[in-house]
């Protein structure tokens, strides 16, 4: 079935609606107009983020000063954490993918409410302006890191009330987006899909929403907060106003680590609809999947404190952290079993999204495994604020979020552009992406067990060796990403057109012409069986 | 240089053991996994090939062994918290018969104040007695970790905190500043010295011995040793390059300086009163091009005779030229 053979509806790329141009795409209301939106915006600041991340990886290659001085790498180092986390991570998965397939995973013909959807977009973009414009307007250099600590993100930067305003409209966003999916999963599934016949990757974007709709609005309350501080001097945070600096951490925290659950839960949801379709087998033990998706979510709120554990708070809430910490680490082990399990008796096909799958699973584990080394009080006091630190977070958001967003990019391409892409290079560049992603993180284990700590311009000698590692990978890691995105833009021109279904998957995206029709569906489906029904 | 080990095979200090326990543990279970996992993987990946297996055979799943692969992580993780928490607990409370010292962070050095009034940049401690470290910051939050003892605690305005060690070996080990605080937070460093007793004992009582180092008897000798054992020179310099605060070379003493009082631009002369007050009073006049609010007030630090021989070696800077 190909666009062209006889469609009486138009693909939703060649939809001609009221406006024309750059506007049919930012008035549209399309679900799949709009997940375009936000990939090209993301890849955008992806693009400036990674530049920035390879240039403090160079100029790391050498103690002193080697290409920028410490006020440039200090700098850099919040903007790439600003970018990375609040307009790459956070919305990365749920906003395109979860945009564009979670109508079509489940039979509906939108989401719930269309025009909100492209409200939230252009929030997103607001947002992400003010968050970067706040950190040039101010007298100083951005310089706070990413989380904004106070007291020196107060005493450094006059605009901190603009950066957390910024922070504050991405929340509204993403509650946006969250509260849309909720809608839409619980009102808009076609007749027969029942809670138990719904797609992994609709469960995980289920269980994200819930967390996008009830922790975001910390980022408020915080916001209101420091308007209250800084306006009237009600001591919240400063210690010169008589206020506490932890409480600021806490607030930060409490909305900041769901947030990361916010980022890897859709990840693992597309990996878990990934690996059905190439193994061409039911994925195993579907309802614990389920299960464990809405326990990481309900447990991951409770587990912000690991943040703190050197910063003194009191004895019981910090073995209570780490407690529960450990306990959110059982459901994420029970899907790697499970993906893995799928695979026995599989009959599996090797292409690019498997192999990105694999990949996420590895780097998966190693990002989970000394995720529970940082959860354990006694070597947290050690690895706390140092480069183990920073590998962990790197493997859970760049190897989990980020491997996870390439191998669906991988396995959605097709549906999405009408096109295949070329299967070798997409391999090459998956190839060298993860030597050079191993060769770039895994030193920082080494260097923050040593005792190297995280946000240092200047080391001392002995992490020196380490640190030319390190850095070599990031051009390797570079060079991957570079093989990987520019082949992806080649095959839209060069690339053969893509049939509906050519990987065999048996979800309902494949059902559909590629790329699909505007209304997704010429007729509502009627679900009679499983999601991976593959006899 | 982590360390500089005179008795090679004793940790450094008490909780080195408890952290090996934890964390190797973990490591050694994280390791176990993930190369099982990954090699079931592989060989499935292999096995069960489409090209040689062309068709799946389809498994629900299977609650055994869910529940066998739910539980036996839990308690694996279960016996990772106790270790976690039991090499931590003894963390939380110093030994009653411990020395102490207080150490004050401010952007951005250390300093470490001894019970009889002495003042060091370096931390000074006996081998085999046990330290309580309250700890202290003036302006953010910073962390004072010495890796090579295994510990890290947060300073934070405004709270009073404290941590504990037990020095087990003599040597030399770094002490870095683990939490971001500012342009110069990498440089915000020092170093602990675990010495004998003896040595202890003289370096303690020898109140002079700091001001008297290694800067000989060249005019201002006193006052340069003093502007390093105070942390000045993280902001200021010797040699006319800038970096968050002006250098010293700018002092012209008798010439004006162009400085910013209450935001306006107004001249004042450099003279001893000015170095005073630029001491105690740091942001009532600003130096023209630096930002506001980054220097504490030293009243209670710095004593005045000791601004007295800084003022010698500012003068003494003037006469070089």
């Amino acid at each position: 079935m190909s666009v062209t053979a006889g469609m009486t509806e138009p693909s939703y790329l060649e939809f001609k609606g009221k406006y024309k141009g750059i506007f049919s795409w930012i008035f549209s209301t399309d679900h799949k107009r709009i997940a375009l939106l936000y990939l090209f915006s993301i890849l955008s600041l992806f693009a400036i983020g990674a530049t920035l991340g390879l240039l403090m990886k160079f100029e790391l290659i050498a103690p002193g000063k080697t290409i920028m001085d410490a006020k440039a790498y200090n700098a850099f180092f919040t903007l790439h954490g600003i970018i990375m986390i609040f307009a790459v991570v956070i919305p990365g998965l749920p906003a395109v993918f979860g945009n564009f397939m979670l109508p079509i995973l489940i039979g509906a013909k939108d989401v719930a409410f269309p025009r909100l959807n492209l409200f939230s977009w252009y929030l997103y973009v607001a947002g992400v302006l003010l968050v970067v414009i706040a950190q040039f307007t101010g007298d100083q250099a951005p310089d706070t890191g990413w989380t904004f600590y106070a007291p020196y993100s107060f005493r450094t930067a006059g605009n901190m009330l603009p950066a957390v305003f910024g922070a504050f409209v991405l929340g509204f966003s993403s509650i946006l987006t969250g509260l849309n999916f909720l809608v839409t999963i619980h009102r808009m599934r076609a007749p027969g899909m029942t809670w138990l016949k719904m797609p992994l990757f609709p469960w995980t974007l289920y269980a994200t929403a819930w967390i996008q709709l009830l922790a975001t609005p910390i980022v408020g309350i915080t916001l209101l907060m420091i308007v209250a501080e800084r306006l009237f001097n009600i001591g919240f945070f400063d210690p010169t106003l008589g206020g506490d600096p932890v409480l600021y951490q806490h607030l930060f925290w409490t909305y900041s680590h769901p947030a990361v659950y916010i980022m890897i839960l859709p990840a693992m949801g597309a990996i878990s609809e990934i690996i059905p379709t190439f193994a061409r087998k039911i994925i195993f033990g579907y309802k614990f999947m389920v299960a464990s998706s809405l326990l990481i979510a309900f447990v991951g709120y409770f587990v912000w404190g690991h943040h703190m554990f050197t910063a003194n708070m009191s004895g019981q809430a910090l073995y209570v952290f780490s407690l529960l910490t450990f306990l959110v680490a059982i459901p994420s082990a029970i899907k790697v079993f499970n993906w893995i399990s799928t695979m026995y008796k599989a009959s599996i096909d090797l292409q690019t999204p498997f192999f990105w799958a694999m990949a996420f699973i590895l780097v998966f584990m190693i990002g989970g495994f000394s995720g529970l080394i940082l959860g354990s009080l006694a070597a947290d006091v050690h690895l706390h604020d140092t480069h183990f630190v920073v590998a962990h977070f790197h493997f859970i958001v760049f190897g989990g979020t980020g491997f996870s967003f390439f191998a669906a990019m991988h396995h959605w391409y097709p549906k999405i552009t009408g096109k295949m892409y070329d299967t070798a290079w997409a391999n090459t560049g998956l190839t060298v992406l993860f030597i050079g992603f191993i060769t770039l993180y895994l030193p920082m284990f080494y260097m923050g067990v040593k005792g190297m700590p995280r946000r240092y311009f200047d080391y001392d000698e002995v992490f020196h060796a380490s640190n030319i590692i390190s850095s070599m990978g990031s051009w390797v890691l570079y060079a991957g990403l570079l093989i990987t995105v520019i082949n992806l833009f080649i095959s839209l021109k060069r690339g053969k057109q893509a049939p509906a279904n050519p990987w065999g998957g048996s979800t309902l995206e494949w059902t559909i012409p590629s790329p699909p029709p505007v209304e997704n569906f010429e007729e509502t489906p009627i679900i009679t069986k499983g999601p991976y029904s593959y006899n | 240089m982590i360390s500089m080990q005179s008795t090679p095979g004793i940790d450094a200090s008490n909780f080195v053991s408890s952290f090996n326990l934890a964390f190797y543990f973990m490591v050694g279970i994280a390791l176990l996994f993930m190369l099982g996992l990954t090699v079931l993987m592989l060989y499935f990946v292999y096995k069960y090939n489409r090209k040689k297996n062309s068709k799946a055979v389809q498994i629900e799943g299977s609650v055994r062994l869910e529940i066998l692969w739910t539980v036996i992580p839990a308690l694996l993780t279960l016996l990772m918290f106790y270790f976690g928490w039991s090499g931590w607990k003894p963390m939380t409370k110093a030994p009653d018969d411990a020395m102490v010292v207080t150490s004050t962070a401010r952007m951005w050095n250390f300093s470490f104040e001894y019970e009889n009034g002495k003042s060091s940049p370096e931390l000074v401690v006996p081998v085999n007695t046990p330290v309580k470290i309250n700890l202290v910051a003036l302006d953010v939050i910073h962390s004072l970790f010495i890796p090579a003892f295994r510990i890290k605690s947060d300073m934070v305005p405004g709270r009073e905190t404290m941590m504990w060690f037990l020095p087990q070996r003599e040597g030399q080990y770094d002490l870095y500043c683990a939490e971001y605080c500012g342009l110069q937070h990498s440089y915000m460093t020092s170093v602990v010295k675990v010495v004998s007793q003896e040595e202890y004992l003289k370096w303690y009582t020898d109140t002079t011995a700091v001001t008297t180092a290694t800067e000989g008897s060249a005019p201002g000798a006193e006052g340069l040793a003093i502007l390093k054992n105070r942390g000045c020179n993280a902001c200021h310099t010797s040699d006319g390059s800038k970096l968050v605060g002006p250098s010293y070379l700018d002092l012209r003493f008798g010439e004006k300086l162009i400085v910013l009082r209450d935001g306006k631009e107004t001249e004042v002369t450099v003279d001893e009163t000015y170095i005073i007050n630029s001491i105690y009073d740091p942001n009532s006049e600003i130096v023209k091009g630096y930002p506001k609010g980054l220097m504490q007030s030293y009243k209670g630090v710095v004593p005045e005779d000791e601004i007295t021989k800084i003022i010698e070696y500012l003068k003494s800077l003037n006469e070089e030229q």
